[in-house]
């Protein structure tokens, strides 16, 4: 804002006067607000210091007997020297593991991982062939994350971007806060699931838990199963032919269409109107969000 | 935060305090301050195993006097024992302040530990036929090492690890709580009770006795008060769902049952592993994989769910 005055900002359009607050306009595909890419850059992916991975340059670390710290110092050494595949052996419920990777990867852990596993991602594809903890891919910006087995609580708390994938069952206050991005569950969620949700989709295949919802500002969520109850904002909307396309596109991509198909989802939008929010300009909503 | 774990043998003995102990080992993390197990050995109807301690660890750093005192108190304790008729097979002194006595005893126990809680510092953590209640300063191995837990058989088991917040860093305060006066329940809590002092005043207006300041110590009287009034472990645990108020995940033995609670808000986190010959508990898989490092398929049970297993 630095040397810019009041009657200036007045004469500038909606996005010039954005970036002269500094604030970014970039398009939520799920990359970060705060870097800054090179416009010129081919589709604008990479960060800059983004190592150059190979996916076909593939390595394994055992994690057996090595610490949090270990294990991800190995992971940035290994992308450092080019390898685009790692497999991560016994993880045995470690915490934090695959925290903050910010560039193309395929990891995966051939076992079961603790709490916040895998947050802050921008870019990886991980599979991870167990179980997780709480917190699993929080404030995840973009990639896929799949998990096999079961995920704890807060799965998926503040993702802004990719697709975070459960074929399992998961805790409570599932996308808790999400701001973008989709959650898939392939069983039963807890309660709380979707509280504060600004933005974003999370599909739940089997039941909710109570509360479903509660306080959501946007967003969509599908309910294959049977839903304990709503939340405070929260109401049902008619399922249109394009959500039954989407569903069927993401549920398919995963392997985790139902056998009945999609057409007993229950869709769950926010209900209230909320002035501020509601009165924004689109661009003014992908700023504050 | 605190860690709190369990475990389950179905059927068959095994060296519980060596599991207990890497499990509570393992969160370690999620709390420094003080380490608890209530360990369930094979049942011994005609004897009890008392656990009693006679001063606090912290005691121990006020100069010479504490010696004598500590000895006058064992003394006393034991001097009261042989009034009720209790009588004394075994004897021994983990450490100078805490003491395990097995003991030949068919009167009424709760008259007893009363009368001898009533010297001044002592405290009965746990009495039973099967049940040893141990708790002190320092991790799990370290406690586990200075009272010899590390090959101790049995059952089942449950374990705490205490990061203290609204009461002191002092035995008194540590996890396991004995349901007194019923002989081998033991609770340990992970959480915030914010109904405490309306619940407590509630459980001392009809005689029950609270050792500590500790918000967990409610849910041992809590429990001891519903088995008083017939109701089953699975009945005390779903009731408390909504007579307590607050944030809870708490694990409650006896004799030959493990069970579990969880607040309505699911704000506490449990991992649950299941198998036919086996139900491993704890506040993070990390601390379950510790005695089972294969693959296994766990799950984090759901808001106001409760479940109870049989040894």
């Amino acid at each position: 804002m630095a040397g810019m005055s009041d009657a200036q900002l007045k004469e500038m359009n909606q996005d010039e006067r954005a970036q002269a607050l500094g604030m970014t306009t970039e398009q939520l595909t799920g990359r970060s607000l705060l870097i800054e890419f090179n416009e010129a850059e081919e589709e604008r992916f990479a960060y800059p210091w983004a190592p150059d991975v190979d996916f076909n340059k593939r390595t394994e670390i055992d994690a057996d007997g090595m610490t949090t710290t270990e294990v991800g110092n190995k992971l940035r050494a290994l992308m450092a020297d080019g390898y685009g595949t790692i497999v991560v052996k016994n993880p045995r419920g470690m915490h934090s593991l695959g925290v903050g990777i910010l560039s193309r990867l395929n990891l995966i852990f051939e076992g079961s991982l603790g709490y916040f596993a895998v947050g802050l991602i921008d870019g990886p594809n991980v599979r991870i062939n167990g179980r997780v903890g709480w917190s699993c891919g929080e404030n995840m910006m973009s990639g896929t994350i799949v998990i096999a087995k079961n995920a704890g609580s807060t799965f998926g708390a503040a993702i802004r971007g990719g697709d975070l994938v459960c074929k399992g069952s998961v805790g409570s206050r599932t996308g808790i806060d999400m701001k973008g991005g989709t959650i898939l569950v392939g069983g039963d969620t807890g309660a709380l699931s979707g509280f504060m949700m600004q933005r974003g989709r999370m599909v739940v295949c089997g039941n909710a838990g109570k509360n479903l919802g509660d306080s959501m500002y946007d967003g969509t969520i599908y309910v294959g199963g049977e839903i304990r109850s709503l939340g405070v904002d929260a109401v049902t909307e008619k399922l249109s032919d394009s959500d039954k396309a989407w569903l069927t596109r993401k549920l398919t991509q995963y392997e985790m269409m139902p056998e009945k198909g999609v057409d007993h989802f229950t869709k769950i939008v926010a209900g209230k109107q909320l002035w501020n929010y509601d009165n924004l300009e689109p661009t003014e909503k992908k700023l504050i969000l | 935060m605190c860690g709190i774990a369990g475990l389950i043998h179905r059927g068959k003995s095994s060296n519980v305090g060596g599991e207990m102990t890497a499990i509570l080992q393992a969160l370690k993390h999620r709390g420094p301050d003080s380490t608890g197990f209530a360990v369930y050995g094979p049942p011994n109807p005609g004897d009890y195993v008392m656990r009693v301690k006679v001063a606090e660890q912290e005691d121990m750093a006020k100069g010479h006097g504490i010696h004598d005192q500590i000895s006058e108190r064992i003394a006393e304790v034991e001097k009261r024992l042989e009034y009720h008729g209790a009588k004394v097979k075994e004897k021994e002194a983990a450490t100078e302040y805490a003491l395990r006595y097995i003991i030949a005893h068919d009167g009424d126990t709760e008259k007893m530990v009363r009368h001898i809680e009533e010297i001044d510092s002592v405290e009965i953590l746990s009495m039973g036929n099967g049940l040893e209640l141990i708790k002190d300063l320092g991790d799990a191995a370290v406690v586990a090492g200075a009272y010899g837990l590390e090959t101790f058989q049995g059952t089942h088991a449950i374990g705490h690890t205490r990061m203290a917040t609204e009461s002191d860093v002092d035995i008194r305060s540590a996890h396991p709580y004995w349901a007194f006066p019923y002989n081998d329940v033991s609770v340990v809590h992970n959480g915030q009770i914010t109904n405490y002092w309306i619940m407590r005043r509630e459980m001392e207006r009809k005689g029950h006795r609270f050792m500590s300041n500790c918000d967990s110590e409610l849910l041992a009287v809590y429990t001891a008060d519903n088995l008083a009034n017939g109701a089953s472990l699975e009945d005390s645990l779903r009731s408390s769902i909504t007579d307590i108020d607050g944030v809870f995940t708490y694990l409650v033995a006896t004799k030959d049952q493990l069970g579990m609670a969880k607040d309505t808000m699911a704000a506490k986190p449990l991992v649950l592993y299941e198998s036919d010959d086996l139900i491993a508990m704890a506040s993070e898989e990390v601390a379950i994989r510790s005695i089972l490092p294969q693959e296994i398929d766990t799950y984090d049970p759901y808001d106001e769910e409760v479940r109870v297993w049989q040894a």
